[in-house]
């Protein structure tokens, strides 16, 4: 059966909440801020499938999550793409799962191609991949998800840096710019400031559109192909909302890692429609 | 005793230079990456020769650790290049989680390691780097003891399918061991067959070793020395062997006593056979500036040290 991007969405934001409350534990509003674009680049955008995926990247598309702590939605994702049962989302951060807190490599989920959790590390990770493709002659594209306040890590920067003198045009990054973290706004917290000026200074051709219209994500994607091969490495600013979905998780950083009670989980479900089935607890 | 020929001083390093350059041309997967210090890595060879598969990544060392892992996933197999503490304490978080709990293949050479860096002094000096890394899960961590040495173990460090940290000096050291030998990771190398006391030596101590062995064999006290080129895994079937054989155990090493390879053995022995130990080492201080000699000699990592800490059973 095929199903609209909006309803694959709504069923991934159920899954991300029914995870984190089953666990009592994890990520939700970053993981809901990010659902619609990832919802898209797994569906529509990415050269891969669950059967011919690799951890290598060898003649697929590869994604780098680096804000591993929104795990729910990359595995939530993987899961109702294909890439292993929908039922595993049960033992999300249980004792002995493949869906650890943060994404592992070791316990062999397919879809996971590298450990995120301390945050930075992952666009330089792509950088990597993404020379390698270009190495060994193969024409996909390597795409890396950052949150808008790891930006505040320093090796995003150097990261930036050599991204633009390796003119790694073969890569697609992006910011979750939902303009939340643990302790508050982005403004307030770090002074984050203008995301676009600070990569175009440091040599990126920058996009921005908005992270929770399927049709400005579609039209987002397509003006990234078009700049790739240019020279230049790409970043696409989403603008999103932390806990987009559920109107009490919108918009604070409160939900940043903090998991619902039963009887808000319940309030959120009526909020969410059930499309694909939820999964079994 | 075996007679131990010096060939000529040369730095470990090189060895590393000559090692890298070999697998350029032997081994196509083989990539290298620097954080602004080619020259002090001598990878300049390889970097003529293979100019595709080098990259200067700058003064940059956590982005480079993560761009060698992504080389890695794509089945490359990436040394990353700088000087010993910028390639382990610097870098230690990118370390464990992309590369060690990533089980990403990338080599890590480091060199400038210890107090023999010399006149850059303390900021360079790093003493902690092998008790970093040879805590991460999965690490390979080996400290090898002349040019011959660290050049087989480059071309091992490539055959070897995970993580390795490899472990170079600055200064010239003797040449000594054989030029056609092939390294094995996690194999103890005996140098000399005694049954009085055993001296464990790695790095740079072993050279100071092979003199003190020498010395207290004129004393009339027969030394059991075994080069540990590879701290991380430790032959601690050949270190309990030569434990019990002798009973009193010294241990030799360029790095502090905290989290280095005499308190590996100490872990190794008290759960084995318990052996009165001494270690050669530094205790808990930073270096300074000097000569490299100069300071084995002042801070206790020479032959006359090892000659003393034996014969202090």
């Amino acid at each position: 059966m095929n199903y609209t991007l909006p309803q694959i969405a709504s069923q991934v934001r159920r899954d991300i909440v029914r995870m984190v409350t089953a666990a009592a534990s994890g990520h939700p509003g970053g993981s809901m801020s990010a659902t619609d674009v990832l919802t898209y680049l797994f569906f529509k955008e990415m050269n891969v499938t669950p059967e011919n995926w690799r951890r290598s990247g060898e003649g697929i598309d590869q994604f780098f999550l680096s804000a591993g702590h929104i795990s729910p939605v990359l595995y939530s994702l993987l899961a109702r793409r294909g890439y292993f049962p929908v039922a595993e989302l049960a033992t999300f951060r249980r004792f002995g799962s493949r869906l650890q807190g943060h994404p592992s490599v070791d316990k062999g989920l397919p879809g996971v191609n590298q450990a995120a959790g301390s945050l930075g590390q992952g666009l330089s990770v792509a950088i990597g991949a993404a020379l390698a493709k270009k190495l060994s002659g193969d024409p996909n594209t390597v795409y890396v998800l950052i949150g808008d306040g790891e930006s505040e890590e320093g090796q995003i920067w150097e990261a930036a840096m050599s991204a633009a003198h390796y003119k790694v045009d073969n890569l697609i990054a992006m910011t979750d710019w939902n303009h939340q973290q643990i302790d508050g706004t982005t403004e307030d917290v770090a002074g984050l400031g203008d995301l676009r000026a600070k990569w175009e200074a440091f040599g990126w051709t920058v996009i921005e559109a908005d992270g929770h219209d399927f049709t400005a994500i579609e039209q987002g994607f397509a003006e990234a192909n078009r700049r790739k091969g240019l020279g230049r490495p790409v970043m696409i600013l989403w603008h999103t909302d932390m806990g987009h979905g559920v109107d009490f998780m919108a918009g604070t950083c409160k939900w940043h890692g903090k998991n619902p009670s039963a009887d808000q989980c319940a309030e959120a479900m009526k909020q969410l429609e059930e499309t694909m089935g939820d999964f079994a607890l | 005793m075996k007679e131990f020929v010096d060939t000529g001083k040369k730095d470990t390093r090189s060895g590393f230079g000559a090692g890298l350059a070999e697998l350029g041309n032997t081994n196509p997967k083989v990539l290298a990456l620097t954080a602004d210090l080619k020259g002090s890595l001598k990878m300049d060879q390889f970097a003529a020769e293979h100019p595709e598969r080098f990259f200067e990544v700058g003064i940059a060392e956590a982005n480079m650790v993560g761009m060698a892992a992504g080389m890695a996933i794509a089945g490359y197999i990436p040394f990353i290049g700088t000087f010993a503490n910028f390639a382990s304490a610097r870098v230690l978080d990118q370390v464990r989680q992309s590369v060690c709990y990533s089980q990403t293949n990338v080599k890590i050479a480091a060199s400038h390691a210890g107090i023999t860096l010399g006149e850059d002094g303390a900021t360079h000096q790093t003493l902690e780097d092998m008790g970093l890394m040879r805590m991460l899960p999965g690490m390979v961590v080996i400290n090898p003891c002349d040019y011959n040495q660290t050049k087989a173990a480059t071309i091992a460090a490539a055959a070897w399918n995970g993580p390795v940290y490899l472990r170079f000096g600055r200064p010239g050291v003797p040449n000594f061991t054989p030029a056609d030998q092939a390294f094995e990771i996690g194999k103890a190398i005996k140098l000399n067959d005694g049954a009085d006391v055993t001296v464990f030596a790695t790095g740079h101590l072993v050279w100071e070793a092979i003199q003190a062995a020498r010395i207290l064999e004129e004393k009339g006290v027969g030394v059991d020395l075994i080069d540990i080129a590879t701290i991380k895994p430790l032959d601690k079937e050949a270190v309990i062997a030569s434990a019990r054989k002798t009973g009193k155990v010294v241990v030799a090493e360029e790095h502090l006593v905290a989290g280095g390879l005499g308190e590996e053995i100490a872990g190794v022995l008290a759960a084995a056979c318990p052996t009165p130990m001494r270690f050669v080492a530094i205790d808990n201080q930073f270096g300074q500036s000097g000569k490299p000699a100069e300071l084995m000699a002042a801070y206790g990592l020479d032959a006359a040290h090892i000659v003393e800490a034996a014969l202090s059973f």
